[in-house]
Parts: structure tokens; sequence; C-alpha cells
């Protein structure tokens, strides 16, 4: 037995003396995970001795532990609320890196047409006052499309997650009473529905239940082949979501200098209206300038060759004069 | 083994069994002494040994006592480290966070009662399927079967308690799912529909799935238990009853059960201390919903799957400290029900018993 | 027990009494089918579903990115082994030591209660665990960590082995301690090379136990060991880790993740049946040496 035990010490010391490399750690949103994880991936290949490991622990988790100092950055899909920057001890800046979309997708047996949804119909859906799925104001915006008589179920993420900033912003602003009972947040408390774990959790539930209905990153849709509906914009027409459109929607933005800004229900006729940015939160002053250093590499290079690999997962890239923008907000107050 | 037996059901003194510490079956061995060295030679051996190798003596024994405290120390970082975390919450909701069926983290309001509500049924519907099947088992094991079986059958009641909650969750999610969904709550909606406990939606995943992969995980721990407490009951206590004519039913009811009870008993609150406890596979298959629902056919949440899902991620002081309240009132609840079937168990297998996994 | 003492068949048993009897033994024995078929279920399933998905690829490569077909668990593989030295360079020697001192020196009101706080321990839930390793030591240090996850599973295996190695002391017969001191063997000596030696079996046996259980914990693992998506072999970078993985992929939407996570629990319970069954050897060979 003791043999066996100094065996075992030994193992664990030169466990950790190997491996000579860097490491960064990294936490956050899931709806970018597919790019991110694409990208630690071929940046890992480019150069063997730095590993950016990232975890999609959610939004929330992001901008948690990125204040806790437990990850060298975080990830998330909706900006830190003003409060929270008061709050928060660590300095950091929003980097947008790419455009998603955030899709209605369902699982209704027997119906694989593309469904039409008005924002009216999808706010009543997650406030729990419209249950059936055959009720008259979803089979009017969809002739020809044979409905069955069966109950939505909803589904929402039980984790702090900036698609569901995301999707609430949309809701509350084109929906007076979900802006009022429920409001915008990483977590809310949902009127009705069941929780899953993650966009990969969400997306999960939505093909084991049939009849269900949930908000998705559009590339957790397209991959795993769930249907999803168009949605109706401010000029009334119903738009897919897609790299145009998810493109068009950041067209008419204004950014701000510390790069927070919404677009979801934006103006422009083709724009698909929840659409949004997803930020990379990086601290200004890293405790370690080692990884500083080598994070803002990584930043360059994905503001560069790493836009060219988003449309591939159908992200849409980021407006040239923006990512052009981020560059120099990263050179100037990103240390060292 | 006289404290195993109720005298009320005793007609007889039992004899006192022989002590042959070889023999000893299993770890439910009662003949087992607290404590090892109290023999009196010990005492005055040692005394005659020369005091210079007392020291070495002192130095392991402070070693040890080092690594017993280390248990006590632990327990106390944990109760310190949740009391310390949590006080935010504690202080801003007080009592009020036990009932309060809110959980907004908009507006940093919280309260827990879905969540206890959810452990606290999900636990007690596994107790429910898990109870009689488990003295079934043990009845099974001990009385009946085959001698070739019983090894084998032991075994693998004892490997269900080793398989990790997680392939328990992943099989949840694949399997039991999507059977309850398609065959079991039609069934049941349309049998017991009427009694409010089975009706609305169907989704297969919800508080009847979280309580059967309970049920499932609890089987063993109660069933090995019950095997050992049944195991003690002296051979005459049997004998007696059947020279009485009684059946064999009768004489499990009359001479094994009856004189098990208390440790049965004890087994199944160990049993609901792990169901109470259980995170991973309840996570998977509950639906994640803070909701107080009659329908066991409604998604749930239970105060271990909240943490699991939302801890990593809070952003709030508030909301944080919220999650480490609620860890904090399951420690309680897990450290009093195990107290409880400790005491239980201690009080009838004389104080060395415990779940072989 | 009792298969030798052959049921009452009098011919004066009334019919109820006779019906109840096998509707008893008709209960048991479909109480024991209904237990075995969900394991039955869980592993024939396990099984099937397993075993196509393990490959080469699966058993040496670490994951790609999701949605790209390939990869493997190989990392969480190495993870869980890592995390699960470092919980037995915890639990292993703390939990012997506690065993040891409850044995032979806690015959009093203190061994009582550290005999009861290690059995409160016992029953700690996981998650709780967790939290307190989190707020302990990754909030200190800053970082997820493969030790932090093992000392999450460490503190969890030192109770059952404690309680096991306690267990077993108190089966060695005084006479081989009094024999041993007889000869002048300082105690510390004695406990070492003679009663731990003589109960090393089940020592074994307890610590192989308390592995088995720890071995596929997940919950504690979440915010300590965190996962990583590549290769780690230091003690202080976040890790993957087997279950965790499993977990991961068990929820996602991809199909081919779905099929690795069945690998990936096949894998798990292999290593950990592997550990009982071991168990079991050990045990057939009596419990103490000797004795």
């Amino acid at each position: 037995m003791i043999r066996s035990l100094r065996v075992l010490v030994c193992i664990a010391v030169l466990a950790s003396c190997a491996w000579a490399q860097t490491a960064l750690n990294g936490a956050g949103a899931t709806f970018p995970y597919p790019i991110y994880s694409k990208w630690f991936i071929e940046y890992h290949n480019l150069n063997s001795n730095i590993q950016i490991n990232y975890q999609s622990i959610g939004s929330g988790g992001g901008i948690r532990q990125v204040q806790a100092g437990t990850v060298d950055f975080g990830a998330t899909d909706g900006p830190m609320t003003d409060e929270q920057i008061a709050q928060s001890k660590v300095k950091v800046l929003h980097v947008p890196t790419v455009l998603g979309a955030v899709v209605p997708a369902y699982n209704i047996p027997g119906v694989n047409a593309e469904l039409k949804f008005t924002p009216d119909v999808l706010a009543d859906i997650y406030l729990g006052k419209l249950t059936k799925w055959n009720d008259p104001r979803i089979t009017k915006v969809n002739p020809g499309v044979n409905f069955p008589n069966q109950n939505i179920t909803v589904v929402h993420r039980s984790d702090g997650s900036g698609t569901s900033y995301i999707f609430t912003d949309y809701l509350s602003k084109v929906s007076p009473e979900w802006k009022s009972t429920v409001g915008k947040n990483t977590s809310v408390k949902w009127p009705v529905g069941i929780g899953g774990k993650g966009n990969e959790g969400v997306a999960g539930t939505i093909r084991q239940l049939p009849g269900s209905i949930g908000y998705i990153e559009l590339i957790y849709a397209l991959q795993n082949k769930i249907p999803f509906g168009l949605v109706q914009n401010s000029s009334h027409n119903f738009v897919k979501a897609s790299l145009e459109s998810t493109t068009a929607a950041a067209a008419g933005v204004k950014m701000p200098a510390d790069f927070r800004v919404s677009i979801t229900d934006p103006p422009g006729k083709d724009a698909y209206p929840i659409a949004s940015f997803t930020w990379l939160l990086i601290p200004t002053n890293p405790a370690d300038a080692n990884k500083g250093k080598i994070l803002k590499d990584f930043l360059f290079w994905m503001l560069d060759k790493g836009q060219t690999m988003v449309e591939a997962l159908s992200y849409a890239p980021l407006p040239k004069d923006i990512a052009a923008k981020e560059k120099a907000a990263i050179q100037s107050q990103v240390k060292p | 083994m006289s404290d195993s037996v109720d005298p009320m059901n005793t007609p007889e003194p039992i004899e006192p069994l022989p002590k042959p510490v070889t023999s000893i079956p299993s770890l439910g061995k009662v003949e087992a002494p607290r404590s090892a060295p109290k023999s009196t030679v010990l005492q005055k051996i040692r005394q005659s040994h020369p005091s210079s190798s007392r020291i070495p003596d002192e130095i392991f024994r402070w070693i040890i006592l080092l690594s017993a405290v280390s248990v006590f120390a632990i327990v106390v970082l944990v109760v310190w480290k949740l009391v310390d975390k949590s006080r935010l919450s504690l202080h801003q909701f007080g009592i009020h966070f036990f009932y309060g069926h809110d959980w907004d983290p908009v507006n940093d309001s919280y309260g827990a009662m879905p969540f206890i509500y959810g452990t606290l049924v999900s636990s007690f519907l596994a107790l429910l399927l898990a109870v009689p099947l488990s003295v079934g088992v043990a009845v099974y094991i001990t009385e009946m079967c085959p001698q070739g079986l019983r090894a084998i059958i032991s075994f693998l009641v004892e490997l269900l308690a080793a398989i990790p909650s997680v392939i328990y969750g992943l099989w949840g999610i694949f399997v039991l799912a999507p059977l309850l969904r398609d065959y079991v709550q039609p069934f049941l909606a349309k049998t017991l529909g009427w009694t409010g406990f089975f009706s609305g939606p169907m989704y297969g995943l919800g508080m009847l799935a979280a309580g059967i992969i309970l049920a499932i995980m609890i089987v063993p721990v109660i069933a090995s238990i019950t095997r050992e407490v049944m195991s003690a009951v002296p051979q005459n206590q049997r004998e007696a009853v059947l020279a009485l004519g009684a059946t064999r039913w009768e004489m499990i009811r009359m001479g094994v059960l009856r004189n098990a009870r208390i440790g049965i008993v004890g087994g199944v609150i160990l049993g609901l201390g792990r169901a109470l406890g259980e995170t991973m596979a309840v996570t998977m298959v509950i639906g994640n919903r803070p909701e107080v629902a009659k329908s066991l056919f409604a998604p749930g949440y239970t105060m271990a799957s909240v943490i699991a899902n939302e801890f990593s991620e809070a952003t709030g002081d508030m909301y944080l400290s919220a999650l480490v309240e609620i860890g904090l009132a399951l420690f309680i609840v897990t450290l009093i029900v195990n107290a409880l079937a400790r005491l239980l168990v201690w009080s009838i297998t004389g104080g060395t018993a415990r779940p072989s996994v | 027990m009792s298969n030798s003492v052959p049921p009452s068949t009098s011919q004066q048993v009334s019919l109820w009494r006779r019906l109840t009897d096998w509707g008893a033994t008709g209960f048991a024995i479909l109480a024991a089918i209904l237990v075995l078929v969900p394991l039955l279920a869980i592993f024939i399933y396990l099984v099937i579903k397993g075993i196509g998905s393990i490959n080469w690829a699966f058993l040496t490569q670490t994951p790609k990115p999701p949605g790209e077909v390939g990869g493997g668990m190989a990392n969480g593989i190495v993870g869980t082994g890592l995390i699960l030295c470092v919980a037995s360079v915890i639990g292993v020697p703390l939990g012997i030591g506690s065993g040891i001192y409850l044995a032979e020196y806690g015959r009093n009101r203190f061994g009582d209660v550290i005999r009861f706080t290690a059995d409160v321990l016992n029953g700690v839930p996981s998650i709780v665990i967790g939290i307190t390793v989190y707020s302990l030591i990754v909030v200190r240090q800053k970082h997820f960590s493969a030790f932090s996850g093992g000392v999450a599973l460490g503190i969890m295996m030192i109770p059952t082995v404690a309680r096991a190695t306690e267990e077993m002391l108190l089966m060695v017969p005084n006479m081989i301690r009094e024999a041993a001191y007889g000869l002048g063997i300082p105690r510390w000596r004695t406990t070492l090379s003679i009663t731990l030696r003589t109960a090393s079996a089940g020592v074994i046996t307890g610590c192989m136990l308390a592995f088995a259980r720890v071995a596929g914990e997940t919950a504690p693992l979440l915010f300590t060991a965190f996962g990583n998506q590549f290769w780690n072999l230091k003690l202080n970078q976040p890790t993957a880790a087997l279950s965790l993985q499993v977990f991961t992929y068990a929820i996602s939407p991809y199909d081919d993740w779905h099929k690795q996570a069945w690998a990936g629990a096949l894998i798990l319970i292999l290593l950990i049946v592997g550990a009982v069954a071991a168990v079991r050897i050990v045990t057939a060979r009596g419990r103490l040496k000797g004795a």
C-alpha cells in the first residue's frame, strides 16, 4: 500500500512538471461556442504552444467568472449592464466577435414547413397565453399548414444565458406586457416551459419533445436539422435568419465607444429582428502580462483571419469598419 | 446481538452467540467490539515497555489524531463556508426564503419553495417505488434464493450502486423519458388521470422520470442494509416461528421482518438521504422548471439541480448567495436525515454497520 | 440463511394462508426481477450503443469542434486519471489514518464524535462539497484546476475509507496485538506493520469502493475541474474528465456527441466495474490475512 502511494505521488509530481505550454482559460456564452471552439483549435494548430480552453457555461457564468478572476477572459451575448460594470472589480473591454441570430425552433409532428411567427404570437407563446399549435392566431399567418391539436411545450434556458438575453431583449421591445411582467436579463423568471442547460441543452430538448418550441442560436438549428421559423420584422416582412439578414440587422447600427449595443428589432426591411453581436470580455489590466499578450495576439488574428471562418458556421462576420474600430480599441485600452 | 431484538416480540431469552471473529460474515457483524485493544494484557505489556519507545508512539498517535481531526475540520469548513457565503441572502430574505415561490433573478427576489418541493416530492416518490422493491429483493436474497444465485444477485445489486449518476441520467434521457412519454404516461393519464397526479402535457422529462431514476439509484442502498439487518436476526427466531406451524411468509413476517424493522427503517432513511442529495441524474431528467405542480408529469426542479445549473453562472452577489443558501438548506436536511438513519442502524447493529457502497 | 429450514407443509394450513404465502413469494421474486431489469437494460443499452462508438480515434484524440464528426475523449480519460490520482493521494492516507484512530484510539467520546462526523461527511451531497471547494480553492487560487477537482473527490473518499479501515482493524484479534507487544515491538510499528497489514485485504476493499464511488462523480467537478478541450497534465489547470464530458455530450443536440457520450459512459463503467470486480477478488481471498 505504501509503495503504491509512493508511485501515485511520483506520477502526480511528474504530471505537474511536464507540458510546458501556455494555457489560457475562458468561459461563457454557448451561443458562439461552435465558432470559438473552431477558432481556438485552429489557433492551437497554428501555434502549438498555445492552448486556449473555452468552456461554454453560459453568458452569466462568463461575466461572473471573469469578475471572480477564475478565467483569463469571459464571453457573453448580453453586454454587461451599467450596474454590473459599476460593481465589477475587474475592468473589461467588450470585444464584439461575430453576429448571430436566435431562431424559434420547433418540433411539431407532421409539420415540416417553415412557419411564420409574428412578434405578438412569439410573446404570447412565451407568456403562456397561447397554448395550442392549432390556435387561429398561428394558423392565420401560416395558411396551408396542417397543425395538430397539440399543446405547445415551451423550452427555455435553465442557466444564465446571453441567448436568453437576446431573446428577452427582443420580446421586451415588441411586447409591453413582456417588458412589464418579465423583463430582459441573462436569467429571467419564465412564465411557462421547461429548462434546458445551454444552447445544446435546449436544442437537445426540442429534439426529444414533440410539440415543443425553443429559442436557439441559428447554427444549432442548422447543424441539428431542427426546423425553425421566419419572424416578422419592424417593416412587417417575414424574414428568415441567414447571413444576409443578420448582416442587414447590423447595417444601420451606430456603434458606441464601449461596443455595448443592442440590435434586436432593428429598422430595415431585410433585417432579421432577433440578432445580436456576441462579445468577448477582455480584462484591460490582466494579472499575467504574458497571457495578456497572447490574448491580444489572438484577438488581432481573430479580427483578421478568424473572420474568414465564420460564414462556414452560419455566423455573420463583423462589418469591416467595426473590426477596424475594435483593433484600435484593443491596442489602446488593453495592457500590455 | 441481543439489542437487535425487540423484547416485546421475543417470547424467550436469546442465547448469546459464540464470538468467532474469523467467521464474521459481512459488514453487518454485530459481535465486533467497539474498540480493539481493551485487553488488560495489552495495558500491562505496554507499561512494561521502556519509556524511550513511547516517543515515536506519541508522534504516531498525534499523526493519526491529526488525520481523524481533519475529518471533523472538513465538515466544519463546509458548514462555515456555506453560512459565510449565504449570509447576504440569509439576511435579506430571512425565513421567507424557505416558503417564497419566486425565483426571479431579474428582480433579485428568491424563494426556495419550488426546489424544496421538487426535492421532497421526487425523493418520496422514489421511496414509494424503492422501499417495497428493496425489501422484496432482500427477502428473496436472504430467505428464498438458491445458494448459487444469491452471490450473483447481491453482486448485481451492488453493481447497481456503483453506476455513476451521470450514466443513469444518460439512460434516463434517451431510454426512460421516451418510454414514459409514449407508453407509461398515456396509460397513467387514462387510468389515473382523475386523481390529478397524472394529468397535463406529457413530456417524458419531469417529476415522474426523476422519481423513477432516483428509485433505481436508491434500491441498492436500502436493499443492502435490509439484507444485512435481516441476516442479523438469529436463526432460532425463524425456527421458533416455523415450529409453531407458520408458512414461509408468516415466518418472514413475524420472525424476520418484525425483528429487523428498526434497521430497515434506518436503511430507508439512508436511501432518502442519498435521494435528497442526488444531482446529475435528476438534473438531466427533471425538466428544470421552478414550479410547484400537483401533476407528476409536470417538470420540476430540485435543490441540488438548481445549484448544478446556476452556480457557476449566477451573475449577481445576491443570486449567488441565494444558491449557496439552498446548498446550506440541503446540507442541513441531509444531515438530519443521515443522523436519524445512523442512530437507528447503530441501535440495531451495535455501531459498525454501514452501506457497502 | 434459512434455506436449511424447510417451510411448513402442514395440511392444516388454510387456503388463505397458503395464498398469502404464494403471493409473498411471488412478490419477492417479482421484486428481484424488477430490480435487475433496469440494471440489465442500462448495461445492454450501454454496451450496444457504446461499443460501436469506441474506436482508436475515440481513445487517442481530443474533441473536435461541435458539429464536426470524429474526435475522441482521450483527454477526458487522462483527466479522470489525473483527478483520481489527486483524490487518492488525499483520500486514502487521511481515510486510513482516521480509521486507525477510530479503531485503535477511538474508544472515547471524541472517537464517537469523529465517527459521527465521518458519517455526516459521507452523507453530504456531492454538489455541496463542490461549492465548498470552489470557494475555498478555486476562488482563492483564481483558477479552476484538476487539483481542486481532486480535492473535492478526495474529501468524498475519506469517510468510506475511514469506516472500512476501522471495521477491518476491529476484526483483527487482540491476540495478534498482544503477541507483537510481547515481542517488544512499539505500538506504532505494531499498528502499521502487523495490525494494518493483517487487515490489508479489507482496507484495500474499502479504498476500491471509495474509488469506485467517486470515479463517476460529476457534480463537484462542474465548478472545480471545469473541463478542457485540450490535453492537460498540469494540476493547476482546468482539465477534462470523462464524467463531465459524458454529461456535456449527453445534453447536447449533436448525434455524433450522443454516440461519444455512450462510448464515454461505457469506458467509465468498465473502469468502475473493474474496480468493484477487483474488490470481489480481494474479498474472496479473505478479509483478514492469517487470521
